[in-house]
């Protein structure tokens, strides 16, 4: 069963290939999604995120959610060089954290719902667990210019694939200090990682780093990536190979 | 009167040298001492100690038998050291180490880019190629709100200071 709803500003699709599966249990997952816009956005008046930045709430009194939310951002921040940062000219941004993780939580609702093998993909951010038929999910890194196609196919089991990039809206990302000199020397960074919460922080903060970004994963355990800059080349770490499937391997 | 200031000069200066003399020969007992200490917590291989002598060894006299040294100056090779690159200069006397110089060595200013030349040759470059396989899933770029790029750019610019 597969579904798609537009949420948050973006498409999510859920598909559960257990043959139990219903659709008051996707539908679940969707009303998740739901309420984490309702806390976290920064475009609804009465979120949570939006009263702290008005000064009518105190973080201190904030929900558990905003508040585990606060404290992964300021770990992520850490844990990147301060290239993750979701606090700007003192307003709070999170949703560079809570896409990866609103996500990571909807696939351990489905799990505690006894689901074995399904996928969430949220904007090209995705969490898959199991297999579809025994085989693993095939996922298609996209051409950033040309999004009718793929430049790679991934085999992934039970693992986070996540895209940070500036190709759709043809948007740049600039260093305030030299706002008339783009960063525009990558233009897609796509990061395996042990769940999508991980792959999708760390897959933000190395698109920030530019070119030095694909060094940073591959000092990173557990995690790969695939660089593609503005020449249309791409540069990957040493152990990306592993998930790659090459058509000559297809049956 | 003269004589006297000159002669407490002198006697000054050799018993200063015996001094800097005495400080020097413990070096030479341990010749690895300086450098380790030196190097602190980074992973500076002492090989390059231990590495073939360099390319312009200024050789004195042949060192006595029993020394394992010969007198000159040494300049290593230059060592990779994962953060950067070492590079170390001794100078022998009497067939002992005197003097041990990092002419190169890591520090912070410099780690990330040390990161990058050392990581080079590890990964792989390719051009884009469209692919046909058939797939399950696509994974591409949607964060390119404003928001994300105001937050990445302010991450930037505290990262540039």
């Amino acid at each position: 069963m597969k579904r798609l709803q537009l949420l948050m500003g973006m498409p999510i699709t859920v598909e559960i290939l257990d043959a139990n599966a219903t659709e008051a249990d996707i539908e679940r997952v969707f009303a998740y999604f739901r309420s984490i816009d309702e806390t976290f956005s920064n475009y609804k008046e009465e979120s949570e995120i939006s009263k702290i930045n008005r000064g009518e709430l105190a973080e201190e009194a904030s929900s558990d959610a905003v508040k585990t939310i606060l404290a992964l951002g300021e770990q992520t921040r850490q844990e990147t060089q301060g290239y993750f940062d979701i606090e700007h000219d003192g307003l709070i941004d999170p949703s560079g954290i809570v896409k990866g993780w609103a996500i990571f939580q909807a696939a351990q609702l489905l799990k505690e719902a006894g689901f074995v093998n399904f996928y969430i993909d949220a904007g090209g951010d995705i969490q898959v667990a199991g297999t579809n038929n025994g085989h693993p999910w095939r996922i298609g890194i996209r051409n950033p210019f040309n999004r009718t196609e793929n430049v790679k196919v991934l085999a992934i089991t039970d693992k986070g694939v996540a895209t940070s990039g500036t190709a759709i809206r043809g948007q740049h990302v600039y260093n305030p200090h030299q706002p008339e000199k783009p960063i525009q020397d990558i233009v897609s960074l796509t990061v395996i990682g042990p769940d999508v919460y991980e792959a999708d922080r760390f897959a933000t903060a190395a698109f920030a780093m530019g070119k030095r970004g694909i060094y940073f994963l591959e000092q990173l355990a557990g995690f790969e990536g695939y660089m593609i800059d503005y020449s249309a080349r791409a540069t990957y770490t040493s152990g990306f190979e592993r998930f790659v499937l090459s058509d000559d391997k297809i049956s | 009167m003269k004589k006297t200031v000159v002669s407490a000069i002198l006697i000054g200066i050799f018993v200063l040298y015996c001094f800097l003399h005495a400080q020097a020969a413990p070096v030479a007992i341990v010749p690895t001492a300086t450098p380790t200490s030196r190097s602190s917590s980074s992973s500076t291989p002492t090989p390059t100690l231990t590495a073939t002598p360099g390319t312009t060894p200024t050789p004195g006299a042949t060192s006595p038998s029993g020394s394992t040294y010969k007198n000159g100056t040494y300049t290593g090779n230059v060592a990779d050291a994962q953060w950067g690159v070492v590079q170390i200069q001794v100078v022998i006397q009497n067939g002992k180490i005197t003097s041990v110089q990092f002419l190169q060595y890591p520090n912070e200013r410099n780690r990330s880019v040390q990161i990058n030349s050392y990581a080079d040759p590890i990964l792989i470059n390719e051009a884009i190629q469209a692919q046909s396989t058939k797939v399950d899933i696509v994974s591409g770029a949607t964060d390119t709100s404003n928001a994300f790029i105001q937050s990445l750019s302010n991450a930037l610019s505290q990262a540039q200071a």
